[in-house]
């Protein structure tokens, strides 16, 4: 009640503060026409009633966190509901269920635009669920990302400019590339860790951008490639609104298949490795994992999609050009990680559609849309740093029989 | 405690320096079957630093790392990564606690069983029944190593929020976990109460005794390290200046000093 009261206070005074500071410009005019001022209290009112109302939720949203963050450090867990929630599996596949039936029905409901907003999206989706392997799991930070999406981009570019190959038989061809090449510059940063790898890989992206800006003769350079087919099928001719509604489902099944590959991973051998990787690399190899393996397995399997689903886009896009790969989409992708949670999928979907969709529907307010974009990072990272969903725990069933050594035993007493 | 024993790790003139400093100065050591040999030294003598030679953590300068297992050819485990000498069966618990606060307690343990388990990406993904049986049996492993170290009623929570004895008996969880044929702790009753330390000592001696692994101790409580373990090697600077029985070391008088204003009294 005290700190309330308190809190009440502050905000008075800090409306009042911002009440004298604004004074000037939002209450009083000068008319130079007919030189008169004029006075325009009502302003002063909203002034008033605006910053009392931002500082004081400020201040409550403030005073929330450290009373939870107090009580974490007391060892004892606080778990919102909807991490409960989450946490129960039965629900979760149902939420998975309404929003894949959302998904399919929805080319059928909006228009083209609207389609190919959401196609975006679903690409950014994937790229954030492949990611989320190298960062989210494994802890590994990749700042050129993007790399490995424009690879499998001017993969089916190149090869179907050159030699007329199609989308589908590209397609795992890119996903290959993008783990080919994931392999060989893994390579190098097995060693290192953190500050270090985030240059590193920051430079691997600029150098991809780089070498398709220069080498004329594979890439043509700047000016791009055009003219890319769009996605085949069985030979039937397409209008532009029947090819992005194809893109469109393509694109929902790569996201399922993505969704069912990763979430596997996560929760298997391979996946528990990840993420001990990430919370603890000395620890780690002591018990037996082998560091480069599960680097180097985390590093392939986050390119492979980036691979795949950049043929996609230069299926949709049918025009691509090294512009298109530039840090800002690695950027972004970190964002959708970071944002939506690190090693979440649930997160890291709803991540990329915030992060997609928002954007594109704040048009509307085109000048601000990049500062209330940056805003709402930044009350992101000071009131949720670990992501819109994070801590859920995978809860195994124990069944009580098959102990390798025998009997179960008594515990020690306490 | 039986001497007699076959020799499982033999440690002969290991040296390591940093630089100019010279951590451990060919320290040679030799644990037996079924042993509970401890490895002791005022602070800073290189006791972490010999385990993590031994662990291939460090590569040592000098000197020679040899196992035993029975039934099999001799190893030398110079040159070998951390990973590998887990499988080869020797595990260890760090002295600054190191586990995987971000994963769940029976998580932890799974971890240590990743080394004795086999199923690839591929298989992964596809989660066959042969898959899902070693995933289960993993659980039931990881289960039985949690029943034994007193730790049940915490398997789902996040490790990082377990009270300070607790994530020691984890530690030592996640290492048997490996299935080792020597344990190596370095100082597991750091930072314990009185009444944790009696516990533990029970658990080490339970480990010791069903298991019939071998325990390699780094410990200060000079207590508990008299009472369950025999031989104890001593080490000073980086020396090893005394070994024998736990009567033998109290009364050396090398050791007396090196203590000097420390309690060896038992
Ligand atoms: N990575 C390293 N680089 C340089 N010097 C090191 C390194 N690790 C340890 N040392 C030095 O080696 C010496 C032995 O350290 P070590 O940690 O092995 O001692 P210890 O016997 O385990 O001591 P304590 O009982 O305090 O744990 C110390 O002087 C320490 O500063
Ligand atoms: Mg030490």
């Amino acid at each position: 009640m005290k700190i309330i009261l308190r809190d009440f206070k502050k905000s008075l005074l800090i409306s009042l503060w911002f009440m004298f500071l604004t004074f000037p410009l939002v209450v009083v005019r000068v008319n130079t026409i007919e030189n008169v001022v004029v006075w325009r209290w009502s302003n002063l009112i909203w002034v008033a009633a605006g910053s009392f109302f931002l500082s004081y939720l400020w201040r409550y949203m403030l005073a929330r966190r450290n009373r939870r963050r107090k009580i974490a450090e007391e060892g004892v867990e606080t778990r919102g509901r909807l991490q409960m929630l989450l946490e129960n599996e039965q629900l979760r596949n149902r939420v998975l269920a309404i929003l894949l039936a959302l998904a399919l029905v929805f080319p059928l409901v909006f228009d083209t635009y609207q389609t190919n907003i959401m196609v975006t999206a679903l690409i950014f989706v994937v790229l954030g669920l492949g990611l989320n392997i190298g960062v989210g799991l494994a802890g590994l930070l990749d700042l050129g990302y993007v790399a490995f999406f424009g690879l499998g981009a001017y993969c089916y570019a190149i090869l179907n400019h050159n030699f007329d190959l199609g989308f589908w038989f590209v397609l795992p061809i890119g996903g290959m590339i993008g783990c080919l090449f994931g392999v060989i510059l893994g390579f190098p940063i097995l060693r290192l860790r953190g500050d270090y790898l985030a240059i590193v890989t920051l430079g691997f992206g600029m150098l991809f951008r780089v070498i398709m800006e220069n080498w004329e003769t594979l890439s043509s350079g700047p000016s791009g490639i055009a003219n890319i087919d769009r996605p085949g099928l069985f030979g039937l001719e397409m209008t532009l609104a029947q090819s992005t509604t194809y893109i469109y489902y393509i694109m929902v099944a790569l996201v399922v298949l993505t969704i069912i590959v990763t979430n596997r991973l996560k929760n298997s051998r391979i996946g528990r490795a990840w993420i001990a990787l990430r919370e603890d690399e000395v620890a780690c190899v002591a018990m037996g994992i082998d560091m480069g393996r599960t680097k180097l397995s985390a590093y392939a399997l986050g390119a492979f999609w980036a691979g795949m689903v950049g043929v996609i886009f230069a299926a949709k896009t049918t025009f691509i050009n090294p512009a298109s790969f530039t840090f800002m989409e690695s950027a972004i992708i970190l964002s959708i990680v970071v944002l939506g949670g690190m090693g979440s999928i649930l997160g890291v979907i709803l991540g990329a559609f915030i992060l997609i969709l928002l954007p594109e529907y704040l048009r509307a307010f085109a000048e601000y849309r990049m500062l209330i974009f940056g805003a709402a990072m930044v009350l992101m990272m000071i009131f949720r740093p670990q992501g819109l969903i994070s801590g859920l725990r995978q809860v195994y069933t124990y069944k009580g029989h098959k102990t390798h050594v025998g009997v179960k035993e008594q515990p020690i007493n306490e | 405690m039986n001497e007699s024993g076959r020799k499982l790790l033999e440690v002969k003139g290991l040296t390591m320096d940093f630089g100019g400093l010279r951590a451990v100065d060919s320290v040679s050591l030799t644990v037996h079957e079924g042993e509970i040999a401890a490895l002791i030294g005022p602070n800073g003598a290189g006791k972490t630093t010999f385990f993590n030679c031994v662990t291939g953590i460090y590569v040592p300068t000098k000197g020679d790392i040899l196992l035993h297992p029975q039934g099999e050819q001799t190893r030398r485990l110079n040159g070998l990564k951390p990973n590998q000498v887990t499988e080869m069966g020797l595990a260890r618990t760090f002295q600054n606690i190191r586990l995987f606060g971000g994963m769940t307690v029976l998580e932890n343990v799974m971890i240590g069983r990743h080394c004795r388990t086999s199923s690839g990406i591929f298989r992964s993904i596809l989660r066959g029944s042969r898959v899902r049986e070693e995933e289960q049996q993993i659980v039931e492993d990881s289960y039985y190593w949690l029943n034994k170290v007193g730790l049940e009623k915490y398997v789902n929570e996040f490790a990082r929020n377990l009270p300070y004895g607790a994530q020691r008996r984890l530690e030592i969880a996640r290492a048997m976990a490996t299935d080792p044929l020597l344990l190596l702790l370095d100082e597991p009753a750091a930072g314990m109460n009185p009444y944790e330390t009696s516990a533990l000592e029970v658990l080490i001696r339970r480990i010791s005794e069903e298991e019939k692994i071998a325990i390699l101790l780094i410990e200060h409580d000079m207590k508990l390290v008299m009472k369950i373990s025999h031989p104890i090697y001593v080490m000073e600077y980086g020396k090893k200046i005394a070994q024998g029985s736990p009567q033998d070391v109290r009364n050396n008088p090398r050791v007396i000093e090196a203590y000097l204003g420390e309690e060896v009294e038992a």
